[in-house]
């Protein structure tokens, strides 16, 4: 596991996410209305639909697709659905943030 | 640490329970809860009892929360301990076996007790009444060693005891004061026909019948009735009716009237620290039985006791449906009418129909089905709605299988229906899976079905039927009034309450509205997208575009595909193009290797399969305006080649329809917004299924409104009829404005126009002149408002941050 840097944080919209492609992964970044930024799989356990294009709510992604809800936090979906995405650990260090692969 | 507040409920009942679920719910650390319930049994679902009775279902499964359940949620259960008197000056209650439990707010839920006919010799044994699970297991009990059964009284509850026992083989016959059964719900003729039916499964009738005496020694061997004669039977089983339990409430000086009286907020009159739910319930002059109005109490109680707001419990209409396999009764409301009143009715003896509808004003004020009553929700709907029926009174009794309804006909029946049968074709979920998680789950709202199983969660278009199974399942409607419902799970304001509040409060921003009106948490894609369009439609100077409460498409500009991909669709006024257009169109597909170019529905071309990467560069080559084919705004304006080709032609369709479209291009709307013009009454152009359709006639234009041609077909209604392509141009605009400050968001016009009436819409936009020139003022002022094409923007906004590329990290890049 290494960290790698990401981009700056100010390139991912606000309460917005954004796709990252990582070796052969393909991960979605997320700035929540906290400040923090966190990363999951960019793929909805549902139908594959692009995380890093759904809405935010807390910590909860809504699927574009389907509107599935993901918890970003545990990466699971929550009820009624049923399924989870693999979570990333994130940091930011002056403005940048780096995800741990 | 802050003690807690001690919150003591007197019922182990539904309408308790449901109280008690509804506070936990908005916040389960507010109060230590203790709850007295009189039966051994734990909370279970008594509208199913008959059920139980009828041998479709054990005990077991009409439990709706077992101890555990009490465990989870801290509550102290005492159960079989009938609380026995309340000490209003020292905040206790005493149960019977001594113990004691101090309280800051009571809950009296103590329910009903039936009604025993002060008869001589009710005291025997074998007189039964029906109202818990010990009346179900005594009544069990006298099938299994006797054959002849009593029921006093043809009501509702008598009517399922009666049936219940004939389904334990008992001989049955129902005795009645009243000349028709049911005379609470049901008029002389479908009280016949139900009479009728219910001989037919073997149920014995004596009506107009006033029972005199109970005879027998010690048990009850017969019946005498005031005429003299008698009928043998074994056991009777006492059903007149229930008087809410109020003794207790008494000995306490609170005051009662036939029960215990409380104000809007579900308090006692008397002492605000008390508050009543339930059957034993006075408000506003009236008692309740029915599980619907008792569930809407709790939510109010729920509500106001835990300080969450004002909301008031203002009465409720009910409606009632017989559970009686094999017999479909449905009654609302006042299904008598009187002088002031007149009647929609059909009858079909033979074929066992009977559907009577009572109007008054124009208004539904009551109905009553017999033998089909798959159009029960929708006439209570329409009835709660306060829907004007003026215009539908001819297809009033045969709706949802009629033209306008395509997408459900034949759906409607749900008895009829297979449990296999999907019932959400968006979610696959079937009727059986539905009744399941009812059942399970104790689910009694639209809304409920949609959180456990998904029905109804997507395009809508099931709800009603959803309505239905939870109504054939739980004997009366749960449908609430869209109107009176919550925006979403957010709130408790509904969209207009929202829209107000915006309004007065002049809130100019998604989080400000979520602030002020406490939201809970950050929202979600229902509500989050309509405060969007909420502000910018009533603030449209004072607001700017919240890109993070939009949804994908209208973030994007571009539809997402079902592979992640985008399709683009370029607007194509009136649906007219150009070689030059085409050309570049074909350019542009072949050098991105568009794996798809498809003539859509509104006269255009999809290029579907675009990455997202791509799409700012096919922007650009196409050199086109956005078709906004992805937004809740003007789509297109479709046409026929009209009067400057067609030889039938005689209006100008082409030229007005591109007018429409330049004039209404990137007008936001609270749901998509498609229009037509004709250019002769053939209708090339399909105005008649269109929002806003224009067909031209000889010397003027035909104007329709609220037509769909999607989920459920709507025919388009006359507007007006002007004379020429200016006052379409006018009218045009005030209605799209009425419809965009007026509509709920995601509500398509044919919706709202059902919901408001034709004739409101009509009066603001051709009936008077100076509603329908404020109304063209205003869309022109926000028409202002609107910036450049939003392809152009974003291809601006790509050249100076990239932000639709996906970051690339190379993963050999390490920081150690």
């Amino acid at each position: 596991m290494k960290w790698l840097k990401v981009c700056r944080k100010d390139e991912i919209p606000e309460r917005g996410g954004r796709a990252v492609l990582a070796g052969g992964s393909r991960i979605a970044v997320f700035r929540l209305s906290d400040g923090r930024v966190v990363a999951v799989e960019d793929r909805c356990p549902h139908k594959e639909g692009p995380l890093s294009d759904g809405l935010l709510t807390g910590a909860t992604v809504i699927c574009p697709m389907h509107h599935w809800k993901i918890d970003l936090e545990s990466g699971n979906a929550l009820p009624p659905d049923c399924g989870c995405v693999k979570t990333y650990e994130t940091k930011v260090d002056d403005g940048i943030v780096w995800l741990r692969l | 640490m802050e003690t807690k507040k001690k919150l003591v409920m007197i019922g182990n009942g539904m309408a308790g329970m449901k109280a008690i679920e509804e506070i936990i719910d908005i916040n389960p650390d507010l109060f230590d809860i203790t709850v007295f319930g009189a039966e051994r049994h734990p909370n279970y679902n008594r509208v199913l009892l008959s059920s139980v009775l009828a041998g479709e279902m054990t005990v077991e499964d009409i439990i709706l929360n077992d101890e555990e359940w009490y465990r989870k949620n801290n509550i102290t259960l005492h159960l079989g301990k009938p609380v026995v008197e309340i000490q209003r000056g020292y905040r206790k209650v005493v149960a019977a076996d001594g113990t004691t439990a101090a309280y800051d707010c009571l809950v009296i839920a103590t329910g009903s007790k039936p009604f025993i006919l002060p008869l001589p010799g009710v005291d025997k044994e074998g007189v039964i009444t029906f109202r818990d699970i010990y009346d179900c297991e005594r009544m069990m009990e006298a099938s299994a060693s006797y054959r002849k059964a009593a029921v006093i009284g043809g009501g509702l509850l008598g009517l399922e005891a009666a049936k219940g026992l004939v389904n334990l083989g008992m001989e049955v016959t129902v005795i009645h004061d009243r000349k028709t059964l049911m005379n609470m719900q049901l008029d002389e003729v479908a009280g016949e026909m139900l009479r009728e039916s219910l001989e037919e499964q073997g149920m014995r009738f004596r009506t107009s019948t006033l029972t005199k005496r109970i005879l027998g020694d010690d048990r009850v061997r017969g019946l005498e009735f005031e005429d003299g004669s008698r009928l043998e039977c074994d056991i009777v089983v006492m059903a007149v009716g229930i008087r809410p339990n109020k003794d207790l409430a008494e000995g306490a000086r609170l005051f009662c009237n036939r029960g215990i009286v409380v104000n809007d907020y579900m308090q006692s009159i008397t002492d605000p620290s008390v508050y009543a739910v339930g059957e034993c319930v006075e408000h506003r002059g009236k008692t309740y039985g029915l599980v619907a109005p008792l569930f809407e109490q709790a939510r109010i109680l729920a509500y106001h006791i835990t300080g969450q707001g004002l909301k008031t419990y203002t009465g409720s209409v009910v409606s009632t449906k017989l559970k009686v396999s094999g017999v479909d009764v449905f009654s609302a409301g006042d299904f008598e009418g009187n002088g002031s009143s007149d009647t929609v009715m059909y009858l079909d003896r033979k074929g066992g129909i009977y559907k009577k509808i009572v109007i008054k004003d124009e208004r539904i004020i009551g109905a009553v089905l017999f033998g089909d009553t798959a159009d029960g929700t929708r006439l209570f709907q329409m009835m709660q709605d306060g829907t004007d029926v003026s215009e539908q009174r001819s297809t009033l009794l045969f709706g949802n299988t009629m033209l306008g309804d395509a997408g459900h006909s034949g759906l409607a029946q749900v008895s009829m229906m297979s449990p296999d049968t999907i019932v959400c074709g968006c979610n696959g979920v079937t009727k059986k899976m539905i009744e399941d998680a009812v059942v399970k789950h104790g689910l009694t709202t639209r809304k409920e079905v949609t959180g456990c199983t998904k029905a109804a969660g997507s395009c809508g278009g099931c709800g009603p039927l959803v309505d239905q199974i939870l109504v054939s399942i739980l004997g009366s409607s749960f449908a609430r009034s869209a109107n009176a419902m919550p925006l979403c799970d957010c709130t408790e304001l509904t969209h207009d309450e929202v829209k107000e509040e915006i309004r007065r409060r002049r809130l100019l921003t998604v989080g400000g509205a979520m602030r002020a009106l406490e939201w809970k948490g950050e929202g979600c894609d229902t509500c989050r997208p309509a405060l969007n369009y909420y502000v910018q439609s009533i603030w449209p100077k004072e607001t700017s575009d919240d890109p993070a409460s939009r949804l994908v498409n209208e973030r994007m500009h571009a539809n997402i595909q079902k592979d992640g991909t985008f399709s683009v669709v370029p607007r194509m006024y009136g649906g007219l193009t150009t070689p030059e257009e085409l050309m570049r169109i074909a350019r542009v597909a072949s050098e991105y290797n568009v794996p798809a170019v498809k003539l859509t529905g509104g006269q255009r071309i999809d290029l579907l399969g675009i990455k997202k990467e791509d799409l700012t560069a096919v922007w650009r080559a196409l050199g086109m305006e956005s078709g906004y084919a992805y937004a809740k705004a003007l789509r297109t304006v479709k046409t026929c080649v009209g009067s400057r080709w067609c030889r039938f032609g005689t209006q100008d369709s082409m030229g007005l329809g591109i007018n429409l479209e330049k004039m209404l291009e990137r007008v936001w709307a609270p749901a998509k917004l498609k229009l037509s013009v004709s250019g002769c009454p053939r209708n090339c152009a399909e105005a008649s299924i269109k929002d806003l359709g224009i067909v031209g006639v000889d010397g003027g234009w035909e104007i329709y409104c609220g037509g769909n041609g999607g989920v459920r077909v709507r025919v388009a209604e006359l507007l007006c009829t002007v004379r020429d392509a200016d006052e379409v141009m006018e009218i045009a605009k005030a209605y799209v404005q009425l419809y965009r400050e007026d509509a709920h968001y995601g509500e398509r016009t044919s919706v709202w126009i059902e919901r408001v009436g034709l004739d409101r819409v009509k009066r603001a936009v051709v009936d008077d002149p100076q509603s329908r020139g404020a109304l063209a003022a205003r869309l022109d002022e926000y028409i202002e408002t609107l910036g450049e094409d939003p392809w152009k923007a974003r291809i601006r906004e790509e050249e100076e941050r990239p932000g639709m590329k996906p970051i690339k990290i190379d993963a050999r890049a390490v920081n150690e």
